[in-house]
């Protein structure tokens, strides 16, 4: 199985080659892709330059320009799709039908694959995407089961990437407008969610708040840590209870299904974390890369091999257990 | 500019829905989509309603739709929304899923849950056969102006988000079922005591969110009446209202004026808030910094 590996910066992009990455994905530093944060991603000279190190390891990268075009400034998506194909980027990442149907067009040669941020969640639509715009891969949204993973792909000839570890949406992602609505900075439109410019920590009393947007949806105790209020993984109430009503703070770690995840047919296992420095980068690369490895090769599986890059958070596998809905 | 009401967002039982659409047969609006929009769990309680109520408003004169899921995933689901088409009324997509069973040459309109943000995504689905299509909520002012442009061209009415709680996410997890400790397979229905969804507040207690099953809407209520006369100028063709409990008919009514130019902007909102004195406000999407933004009392320069 291939691992494809995130990259904010090309000093990410060498240390996840380096790490045995087949594949990393990275973005251009603008509004086109869903990782828009400051300080990060790639300039045109870098992708390049960045491209070019991989090709020469035997690694392949892949340009994600995921969020949906502005009406007005589509040329700024454009621009992009052709700058990735300039670089001789191995596929684009796309998420917006009229960027895909332009890319089709005008980029007949590149290889387009559907991003998560489309959230193509069955087979069906999965095969339109396809017949419609060729594209080659789809990254499956979040919101599926092990044996729904397995069922989609006995009916699509496309390949398949699923995220195996890292962040983790609890809506279907490229539809969900909560941080827009807190913020005005959406996903969709701007790569940002809970965005770090709306965030404040107010210390009252020995208690800390953690506010986004002004709502307060984290409180602890000021020794404690306190974690980044991103609004899906907040603290409410509702109906006379309270507590992370949506999702705990947890992040994704399905490394023990990846035997499970390669019977049903997945031909790539995606890291989410291109805001990751280049260490942790390097280092979850290396666990997966040494367990599709012994996959390939008949032995057991390395265990717990990155418990202690979750940030002392809880993980979960998330939607692949059918019980997490 | 029409009025249209969009699908009923919540788990209402099946008289109160069908009672609804009763209401809305007497009401001056022009075009109605129904049908279930958020789990497809809900549809079995008033299936059996949705054929009477179909006829029902088709004559009154209304235009009828029928609403796709907005998120399909199971075998049951992707059936559901393939036999759609069997109903003989206009289908509307609210996820793309839908377009892979339409017939060739079907014309179909586009729901506010269908990222539509740019003109080669409008051309792309107007050269699918959509006729219609309303906007993501989450569109500014700028952005629906220049889709409006573009639909005029290709002849796709533009249709804005004008009334009611924001559809913000949807999942595959349902959070009135995780509320209660139970699964979405063994929901129980939990989602069926809140008519517009279960308030959700902050650690100050804020009214936030609502909770609606597997989605999750705005705590406030779009509300466009300061906004009207921007839209009508940009070309927007319809507005939609989304159900909510209480006098909904009389909303109708209410925008309706102001589309006749009988009622203001701001004695749409004085009207609004008599129904309901606790009812917030939004129009952030359209012309604020953000979602939640309201702007007020102040006179608009949109405002008729």
């Amino acid at each position: 199985m291939e691992i494809v590996c995130p990259a904010g910066t090309p000093a990410a992009l060498r240390a996840a080659v380096k790490a045995g990455a087949h594949t990393v994905y990275c973005g251009f530093a603008d509004e086109t892709n869903a990782r828009n944060f400051p300080g990060l991603n790639f300039e045109r000279a870098e992708m390049r330059e960045g491209v070019a190190f991989a090709h020469a390891h035997g690694a392949k990268v892949l340009v994600a320009i995921n969020t949906f075009p502005r009406a007005g400034d589509e040329a700024l998506w454009h621009q992009a799709v052709a700058d990735a194909e300039a670089s001789e980027a191995d596929a684009v990442i796309l998420a917006d039908p009229g960027l895909l149907d332009y890319a089709k067009h005008s980029h007949p040669e590149l290889r387009l694959h559907l991003s998560v941020q489309a959230a193509a969640a069955n087979a069906d639509v999965i095969n339109l995407y396809a017949q419609s715009f060729g594209v080659k891969r789809v990254v499956l949204p979040r919101v599926l089961s092990v044996q729904e993973i397995a069922a989609i792909n006995a009916e699509i000839e496309v390949e398949t990437e699923v995220f195996v570890f890292g962040g983790l949406c609890v809506m279907a992602e490229g539809r969900c407008s909560l941080s827009s609505y807190a913020t005005g900075q959406s996903p969709n439109m701007n790569g940002a969610c809970s965005p770090a410019s709306h965030v404040e920590y107010h210390d009252v009393r020995g208690v800390l708040d953690a506010r986004l947007g002004g709502y307060t949806i984290h409180r602890v105790g000021k020794d404690e840590p306190a974690p980044y209020p991103t609004l899906c993984k907040g603290c409410f109430s509702a109906g006379g209870k309270s507590g992370h009503l949506f999702e705990d703070p947890v992040s994704l770690n399905a490394e023990h299904l990846i035997p499970q995840l390669q019977k049903a047919g997945v031909t790539a296992l995606k890291i989410e974390g291109r805001q990751r420095s280049r260490s942790y980068v390097a280092q979850v690369v290396r666990n997966f890369r040494a367990a599709v490895d012994a996959l390939e090769l008949g032995r057991p599986m390395p265990e717990g091999m990155l418990a202690q890059l979750s940030e002392g958070q809880a993980t979960t596998a998330g939607a692949y257990k059918k019980t997490w809905r | 500019m029409q009025l249209t009401v969009g699908p009923n967002q919540f788990f209402w039982p099946e008289d109160r829905w069908a009672q609804l659409y009763e209401d809305l047969a007497e009401t001056t609006i022009d075009r109605v989509v129904l049908g279930e929009l958020v789990c497809s769990k809900r549809l079995p309680f008033y299936q059996n309603r949705i054929p009477e109520a179909i006829a029902r408003l088709k004559a009154a004169g209304k235009q009828v739709v029928l609403t796709s899921l907005a998120l399909v995933t199971l075998k049951r689901e992707r059936k559901l929304t393939a036999e759609l088409i069997e109903m003989g009324v206009e289908v509307e997509i609210n996820d793309l899923t839908t377009l892979a069973y339409l017939p060739d040459n079907t014309v179909f309109s586009v729901g506010p849950l269908v990222n539509v943000y740019n003109e080669s995504t409008l051309r792309w689905l107007a050269s699918r056969g959509a006729n219609r299509i309303c906007l993501p909520p989450e569109l500014p002012l700028k952005s629906v102006g220049i889709l409006a442009t573009a639909g005029a061209d290709l002849g796709v009415a533009i249709e804005v988000w004008g009334h009611g709680r924001v559809p913000l996410a949807i999942s595959g997890r349902c959070y009135h079922a995780r509320l209660h400790g139970r699964t979405k397979d063994n929901c129980q229905f939990a989602c069926e005591d809140d008519a517009d969804g279960l308030s959700v507040r902050t650690l100050d207690d804020q009214p936030f969110l609502a909770m609606n099953g597997v989605q999750t809407l705005s705590d406030s209520h779009a509300c466009a009446a300061h906004q009207v006369g921007a839209l009508a100028r940009a070309g927007v063709a319809a507005l939609r209202l989304s159900p909510q409990s209480g006098d909904f008919a009389q909303i109708c009514r209410l925008y309706r004026q102001l589309l006749e130019g009988e009622l203001n902007g701001e004695a749409v909102v004085t009207a609004l808030k008599a129904l309901d004195a606790d009812l917030r406000l939004s129009d952030g999407f359209l012309t604020g910094d953000r979602g939640a933004d309201w702007s007020g009392q102040r006179p608009q320069a949109g405002d008729i």
